[in-house]
């Protein structure tokens, strides 16, 4: 009968090396892996025009989600707030909701003529205007509605920010 | 009491509104009637199974636009509001009873006798109350609505939206559940009113018409078209023959792009990947194609009153065929997945509307025709379709399943419909000038979602009075009587099913 084989024990890892990784995964972390932001839309008011363009970003054909960029069902979960529609008043508490209710830190993207001024809505007693006078906007995208392809061009400068 | 005459009388529909002073209205003149003839029709119209298609006011009269289906025509009528009050339909026709609460809120018209009197647009939100007036008060001092309360103690409320979904239209749907059952379902919209009407009111039409392309975007076209025909009724004209052949162009890709994203929607949420790729694909092939041809992806604003706002680019109707064929060869294989068990065994049984309902409620489309209702406005009562005749199909089994593959068989004769239409091209001028005259109209176009109805009132040359009829309407009185005994799980699939919209109500 011979001894039972065992591995050698071993001493800590190397601090300094491990040092080194650990200041070179930090400064590559953020761009390499911080590149997928969650987006939840917020409707406040819209006509569906800005939802149906919204929508074709998921077909294959735009595949929003190679981006790293996915709609979530919750404000909760979001990193960005893409809201469509002129502002009625009978969804600014909603949306002032949906904003209270999304985590720090956070963007805001108004799709939309509606949604940046108010468009074509723009003095009616039902409509406050733009989302900017409930929430502060970071990114507007303006256009009646949008094409898929310039909201896609938004969120991905958004995502080159947010990389940064 | 105007209300005595409320009782079923012998006699019929038509003696009544015969009864009634006529105003001119093209092309089916308006009776106005006493409020006892008024509540007599209402009755009439359920034993004689003439259809309410739409009910709405403005500061003098409340009017509401019935059909007749065995003389096949269309019967708008109309009763004075005497000291703010008409006498209310519901009680004899419930699917009225949104019309009702939307009346109340924009003109402060009280439906007498009505069967439920709470808001329905106005959230208490706005800086002035009944905004449509002759004088509207300056507070806005409504209460927030408030939904029915639930019937038992112990019941679990399931409240979804206003925000609701991935990406969709703000409505507000409460659920009550016996477990994972749904026992009970009622609806609030309002949420997207943006006054719509107030700012058309007062503008001409071809300034209007920006707003009736906007009331919901993927029946933008027919929204347009219904308008831009009521226009030229109320105006004695009609449009050049060739702007008349592109607006059905219009319309039918409009119908097969509507009906692929329907199809795809509902494919995501059954989970089934193929369908909701291919449509996504096909749909998203014919958005460019329209805008290489029209300029716009959606063909906003490109139907006009008085014609189309701009030719057909070179090249477009071959890009747009292209496209269209591209679709025809991918739609048996489309068909065959709804075949299949996964898709099939899901949707099969799923939201069921019998046809009874689905008749009293007036509900069109393909939810009607997949309930056995023969009704599709291309049929008779819009322009142009006459010499194309459109093949109509119904189906009896009312459920999902059935929705979808009408779905399938629509697309596949609005492709046959584009051909036909290319095919009769007139040459010529795509648009006349409207005269400043004054009048009154209606017409009819069939959107993705059933038939679309515009009235309004034209005082030299400027709208006095409109209203545009979403299929909505009838919608979503529909879904509250659907859900119940539903599986809660499958509320989010039966309401893609139905197509339920929400901007195009909530004007």
């Amino acid at each position: 009968m011979t001894a039972t084989p065992r591995s050698e024990p071993v001493g800590a890892a190397d601090p300094e090396t491990t040092e080194s990784l650990r200041a070179r995964l930090e400064a590559a972390a953020q761009t390499r892996l911080g590149r997928s932001l969650a987006i939840r839309h917020v409707n406040t008011g819209s006509c569906n025009g800005c939802e149906l363009e919204m929508r074709a970003l998921s077909n294959v054909l735009y595949d929003l989600e190679r981006f790293g960029l996915r709609f979530v069902a919750s404000p909760r979960h979001a990193d960005v707030l893409l809201v469509t529609g002129p502002l009625t008043r009978n969804l600014k508490m909603a949306l002032e909701q949906a904003w209270d209710a999304t985590p720090d830190p956070k963007w805001v993207v108004a799709v939309g003529d509606c949604a940046v001024d108010g468009g074509v809505f723009k003095g009616s007693y039902a409509v406050l205007g733009g989302t900017g006078l409930a929430i502060p906007v970071d990114l507007t995208i303006g256009g009646c509605p949008p094409p898929p392809a310039r909201i896609l061009a938004g969120l991905r400068s958004l995502l080159e920010a947010n990389a940064t | 009491m105007t209300l005595d005459a409320a009782r079923p009388n012998s006699r019929s529909a038509s003696d009544i509104v015969r009864d009634g002073d006529v105003e001119l209205c093209r092309p089916w003149s308006r009776s106005i009637l006493s409020h006892a003839g008024w509540s007599a029709l209402a009755h009439a119209s359920i034993a004689e199974s003439w259809t309410l298609l739409a009910h709405w006011a403005d500061t003098m009269q409340a009017h509401a636009l019935f059909q007749n289906p065995k003389a096949l025509t269309i019967v708008p009528v109309s009763t004075p509001v005497a000291a703010g009050r008409y006498p209310a339909l519901s009680q004899a026709l419930p699917g009225t009873v949104l019309y009702e609460r939307m009346i109340h809120d924009l003109w402060g018209h009280v439906a007498e006798g009505g069967t439920d009197a709470r808001p329905w647009l106005d959230h208490g939100h706005w800086p002035q109350s009944r905004p449509m007036a002759i004088r509207p008060e300056q507070d806005g001092t409504a209460e927030p609505p408030i939904l029915s309360a639930a019937d038992q103690q112990s019941a679990m409320l399931l409240p979804l939206g206003p925000l609701w979904g991935l990406v969709d239209e703000a409505a507000h749907l409460r659920l009550t559940l016996n477990g994972a059952v749904i026992e009970h379902a009622e609806a609030l919209l309002g949420f997207t009113h943006k006054g719509t009407l107030t700012l058309m009111r007062g503008k001409s039409p071809r300034t209007a018409a920006r707003f009736a392309a906007r009331l919901s975007a993927d029946a933008t076209v027919a929204h347009s078209v219904a308008f831009a025909q009521a226009t030229e009724s109320a105006s004695d004209v009609t449009a050049p023959p060739r702007a008349a052949a592109l607006r059905i162009v219009m319309m039918e890709i409009e119908r097969v792009a509507g009906h692929l994203d329907n199809l795809a929607e509902v494919a995501r949420l059954a989970e089934a990947q193929l369908v909701w790729t291919r449509c996504g694909m096909l749909r998203e092939n014919l958005l460019r194609t329209s805008d290489a041809a029209f300029g716009h992806r959606l063909m906003m604003d490109c139907v006009v009153p008085g014609g189309v706002a701009v030719d057909i680019a070179e090249g477009g109707a071959e890009a747009v065929l292209r496209a269209l064929g591209a679709v025809a060869s991918g739609l048996e294989s489309i068909r065959r997945l709804h075949e299949r068990p996964a898709l099939s065994s899901i949707l099969s049984g799923l939201g069921r509307a019998p046809a009874a309902l689905t008749a009293a409620l007036g509900v069109g489309g393909t939810v009607g025709r997949a309930s056995g209702r023969a009704f599709d406005g291309r049929m008779v009562f819009s322009a142009g379709y006459g010499a194309l005749s459109p093949r109509l199909a119904i189906r009896s089994e009312g459920d999902a399943l059935a929705r979808q593959h009408l779905r399938i068989f629509e697309i596949g004769e609005s492709l046959r419909l584009v051909a036909a239409a290319f095919d009769a091209l007139p040459d010529g001028p795509v648009s006349v000038v409207l005269p400043q005259v004054s009048g009154e109209g209606i017409a009819c176009a069939e959107s993705i979602r059933g038939d679309v109805w515009h009235w309004l009132r034209l005082d030299h040359g400027q709208i006095a009075a409109v209203f545009p009829r979403d299929p909505g309407w009838a919608l979503w009185p529909l879904a509250e009587r659907v859900l119940p005994n539903a599986q809660a799980a499958d509320a989010a699939l039966i309401r893609a099913s139905l197509a339920l919209p929400a901007s195009g109500m909530d004007l």
